[in-house]
């Protein structure tokens, strides 16, 4: 059993992904949590890459990171003084959440485990921008009609929200 | 002209809405609006009244057109305009009284908190009165009757704070009513037999013996009780005098030219339907009318009132006249008396204006004061005494002559002549007393006297139009062809050849003669007492009252007319009341409580089970679940991430029940 | 064992979710409850695309990550905004705060 050089890359991007996440979900820092959300976001598009997504990897990159990151930091930043350094956040239940979140870890792993998925064979490398352009104009038309109604819906519906009244 | 008749109708009922409802907002409070509405009406009628004028036969018709209004099944029910010359000379009586009178109350009414409410009234009096006279049928004559006495109730209560006008308001609408169910009960007697409203169906089958013998002479009687009522004829008179409560120009309106007038005209509308013996109860009651009324008046200290029973004297006089077949002179003295009894009305208003009272005992000496009012008044004083050449000369002594010529001829009721000569000396007397009393002589109240002055512009002009109107001269001739006796037989279908004249020409002329001579006579003896009385005081009227003490007190109190109702029907009435109150309390109501009772007690034990068996279930149900919620709300802390916890470990569960 | 395969990124994506969970449970700040949200939606995308490649080899899961991408852009917008309402209220992004409801 060898490792091959994709795997390296796979077990690198894992430790990144996991590891900014565990900063981003222990960190009592808020800005700290951002910073490792930001590279969770670029390992997971790393994994996206790997996984023969490319096209889904660049938009992780563009929404995560261009935009709902900037949008969580900004959220911060409103509703906190800036002038006070220690922007922190404190836990509650710790323990309780520990062992449900542990819990349902063992079950999902037992179930990914036990399953058999009857992966197929062959797997290509193809850019899939072209394909993807082409099903959100066929099959995923109206999918797509009503996403663009639902983000006009949030705009609105977030600009209604967080004026001052 | 039908537009004319339309107008002359719809242009007051216009005036009247808008004044009602935004009256106060116009300029003036818009007296304007309805003083205009009437004298177009006045205009309007000028043109009706000269095509009469000028197509003299009997029996002509200026318009006639009607429309259907209701239908019920087969009943249906037409509104249409009569005009005939009956009509023509109807509506210039009372649009042109009306206009004077409208132009009057502007200056009379000056200054009154509800002064666009007068108008308003005036001017839905004026219609309902325009209605009366041209509609063309029973239904609509019974329709605008009842308008006329709604109209007449508001004038006269026009000053309902005062108690004694709203008291005055509501005998004067009992009293018509009185009457009116009588009328009512005619025009149902009509419609049963002859199924129809209009007045030339009415009369043609009528004519053509539809109805007749004693039935047509209780009908004609019923219809004329409605006259009664609205004539103020006795027995039905009382409410009259107290009518005098409403403002002047009202009681010169109303009780003068119009409301009064409105069962004379009905009579005169309907002459053809009564028979003999119904025309002969008419004069009866037309002759007890004017003798009694006018021997009241004698004794009155009240200027109005002694104008109010002089006016009930008049109207019996034209009952007399319709009564004794005299058609003509009574509805011949119905527009005379109209125009000079609306003048001293007017004219009594201008002096209760100056010196602010009704009582004759506070005037006297007015006559330099205010020399057009009095001028104008000695005018319509002499009209109405009967002196030639004014108006009244004329038309009382057509009547006389008429009452004379029936005696003649019945030799049985030659007392209805008497009593109406006697009535009309009385009347020249109490007339001039009056003239005396208040114009000349010395002032008896100096500060009223000084006080008083003539009245402004609008309130004389009137006076004087009326004045050259009582002037007899202009009446000569063209109006007794105008009014011409209808004949029932020209209704017939079938021709019943010439009519027979009933009185022999040789009476008629030599009763024309004879009335002529013994009414100068008796105008100027009862004028020639009146001023031995009261001008020259040769005779003292205190020491021939205390003298005459019980006829005196018999005059004072109006042959106790008031009294005795009181002591009758009013206190019958509520007598029977009380039976039936007793009645109500005692038994109704009993049998209601017993009732009640027994629901009640069976209510409280049904409550009691309901308390203890069906509530104490259902409280203990509450209760249990209140104790339960108690504990279980600790639960629900509101904080969501508990809540979270809460279900992340239900679906832990679940997933482990579903794995293992 | 150590040759990556599909079991390598479903539990991947299982720990990242745990993580999520873990954040949305125990923290008191209303933004940082919002990442762990954001974790768990990419832990769930992980799996849409993974079982894509190596199960049905097309594009479909990839389609459906990109829809959930748009509508986590949508609920971090909205939910933002209601952060910012409660802190406007209360003066304070506290969620342990935010106890009205409490019974």
């Amino acid at each position: 059993m060898n490792i091959t050089l994709f795997d390296t890359i796979f077990y690198l991007l894992a430790f990144l992904t996991l590891g900014s996440a565990a900063i981003m979900v222990f960190s009592k820092n808020v800005i700290y949590s951002a910073v490792g959300l930001l590279f969770t976001f670029f390992g997971v598009a790393g994994i996206y890459v790997l996984l023969a997504a490319d096209f889904v990897a660049v938009v992780q990159v563009l929404v995560y990171v261009g935009g709902i990151l900037i949008l969580l930091l900004f959220g911060v930043m409103l509703s906190n003084k800036i002038t006070n350094i220690e922007i922190t956040t404190e836990t509650l239940h710790f323990l309780p959440a520990s062992l449900v979140v542990i819990g349902i870890f063992v079950v999902l792993y037992r179930v990914f485990i036990t399953t058999d998925w009857n992966p197929v064979g062959s797997y290509n490398f193809d850019p899939t921008t072209h394909e993807i352009g082409t099903l959100l104009m066929t099959d995923y038309l109206i999918p797509f009609e009503i996403a663009s109604i639902l983000l006009l819906g949030a705009l609105i519906g977030a600009a209604y929200i967080a004026r001052k009244d | 002209m039908i537009t004319n008749a339309i107008l002359i109708l719809l242009l007051p009922l216009f005036a009247f809405v808008v004044q009602i409802f935004i009256g106060k907002r116009l300029p003036r409070q818009g007296d304007w609006l309805p003083t205009g509405a009437i004298i177009c009406s006045f205009l309007l009628a000028l043109p009706i009244f000269f095509d009469a004028l000028s197509n003299y036969e009997a029996g002509h018709v200026v318009v006639q057109q009607s429309w259907e209004w209701l239908r019920f099944g087969n009943l249906e029910i037409t509104f249409g305009i009569y005009v005939d010359n009956l009509t023509s000379i109807m509506l210039i009586v009372v649009t042109l009284i009306s206009s004077l009178v409208h132009i009057y109350s502007i200056g009379y009414m000056q200054g009154d908190e509800r002064y666009s409410r007068y108008f308003a009234y005036l001017c839905l009096f004026s219609f309902a009165m325009l209605g009366l006279v041209l509609v063309d049928n029973f239904f609509g004559i019974y329709c605008f009757w009842e308008l006329v006495g709604l109209g007449s109730y508001l004038l006269i209560g026009f000053w309902f704070e005062k108690k004694s006008a709203s008291d005055a308001s509501k005998k004067a609408f009992i009293t018509n009513r009185v009457g009116d169910v009588g009328m009512f009960a005619g025009i149902m007697i009509i419609f049963s037999t002859l199924g129809v409203f209009g007045f030339t169906d009415v009369f043609t089958k009528i004519a053509d013996g539809g109805l007749s013998g004693t039935m047509l002479t209780v009908t004609g009687i019923l219809i004329f009780f409605g006259a009664i009522g609205k004539s103020a004829q006795f027995p039905l008179h009382v409410w009259l005098p107290d009518a005098m409560e409403g403002p002047t120009p009202v009681s010169a309106l109303i009780h003068a030219a119009t409301m009064v007038a409105a069962g004379v005209y009905m009579v005169g509308r309907t002459f053809v339907i009564y028979t003999e013996d119904a025309l002969l109860f008419i004069a009866i009651i037309g002759t007890i009318t004017a003798f009694m009324a006018a021997t009241i008046a004698i004794v009155q200290k009240d200027i109005k009132r002694v104008l109010a029973y002089s006016t009930i004297s008049q109207l019996g006089y034209m009952m007399v006249g319709l009564g004794t077949g005299g058609y003509t002179a009574g509805l011949f003295h119905l527009t005379t008396h109209a125009f000079f009894k609306a003048l001293l009305f007017l004219g009594s208003g201008s002096v209760i204006h100056a010196v602010h009272s009704q009582d004759m005992d506070d005037m006297g000496g007015l006559r330099k004061k205010m020399p057009i009012t009095f001028w104008t008044f000695l005018i319509g004083t002499l009209a109405l005494s009967g002196v030639p050449p004014f108006s009244g000369f004329w038309s009382k002594d057509a009547i006389l002559a008429s009452a004379l010529e029936f005696g003649m001829n019945h030799s049985a009721y030659m007392w209805i002549f008497v009593a109406m000569l006697l009535s009309a000396g009385i009347t020249a007397f109490y007339m001039f007393r009056l003239i005396f009393m208040t114009f000349t002589g010395q002032a008896k109240d100096q500060k009223k006297f000084d006080h008083a002055h003539e009245s402004p512009f609008t309130m004389t002009l009137p006076l004087v139009v009326l004045a050259v109107l009582s002037v007899g001269t202009i009446w000569w001739g063209w109006i007794e062809h105008l009014l011409a006796k209808p004949e029932l037989a020209t209704y017939a279908t079938v021709a019943v050849g010439a009519v027979e004249h009933s009185a022999e020409h040789g009476n008629a002329h030599l009763a024309h003669t004879i009335a002529l001579f013994s009414s100068i006579a008796v105008a100027g003896s009862g004028i020639l007492l009146a001023a031995v009385v009261y001008h020259w005081k040769k005779i003292s009227a205190e020491a021939w009252g205390s003298k005459l003490k019980p006829v005196y007190n018999l005059l004072w109190n109006k042959y106790y007319f008031d009294e005795m109702y009181e002591a009758t029907v009013i206190r019958a009435t509520l007598w029977k009341s009380r039976i039936f109150a007793a009645f109500d309390v005692k038994i109704i109501d009993g049998f209601v409580n017993g009732i009640a009772t027994v629901t009640s007690k069976f209510a409280s034990l049904q409550g009691a089970i309901d308390r203890v068996g069906v509530d104490g279930m259902v409280n203990g149900v509450a209760r249990v679940v209140g104790v339960f919620s108690n504990r279980l709300r600790t639960i629900q802390t509101g904080k969501i991430q508990t809540y979270i916890l809460m279900a992340l470990f239900a679906v832990l569960i679940l997933f482990v029940l579903q794995q293992f | 064992m150590l040759a990556v395969g599909l079991n390598h990124y479903l539990i991947l994506s299982a720990i990242l979710f745990c993580l999520g969970l873990f954040s949305v449970v125990t923290k008191k700040n209303a933004v940082t409850v919002l990442m762990g949200v954001e974790l768990i939606l990419n832990a769930a995308n992980i799996n849409f695309i993974a079982f894509a490649k190596y199960v049905d080899n097309d594009l479909d899961g990839q389609m459906i990550a990109l829809f959930v991408i748009v509508t986590a852009a949508a609920a971090a917008a909205v939910a933002l905004a209601i952060v910012l309402n409660i802190y406007q209220r209360l003066k304070s992004i506290n969620l342990d705060e935010a106890d009205s409801l409490a019974g």
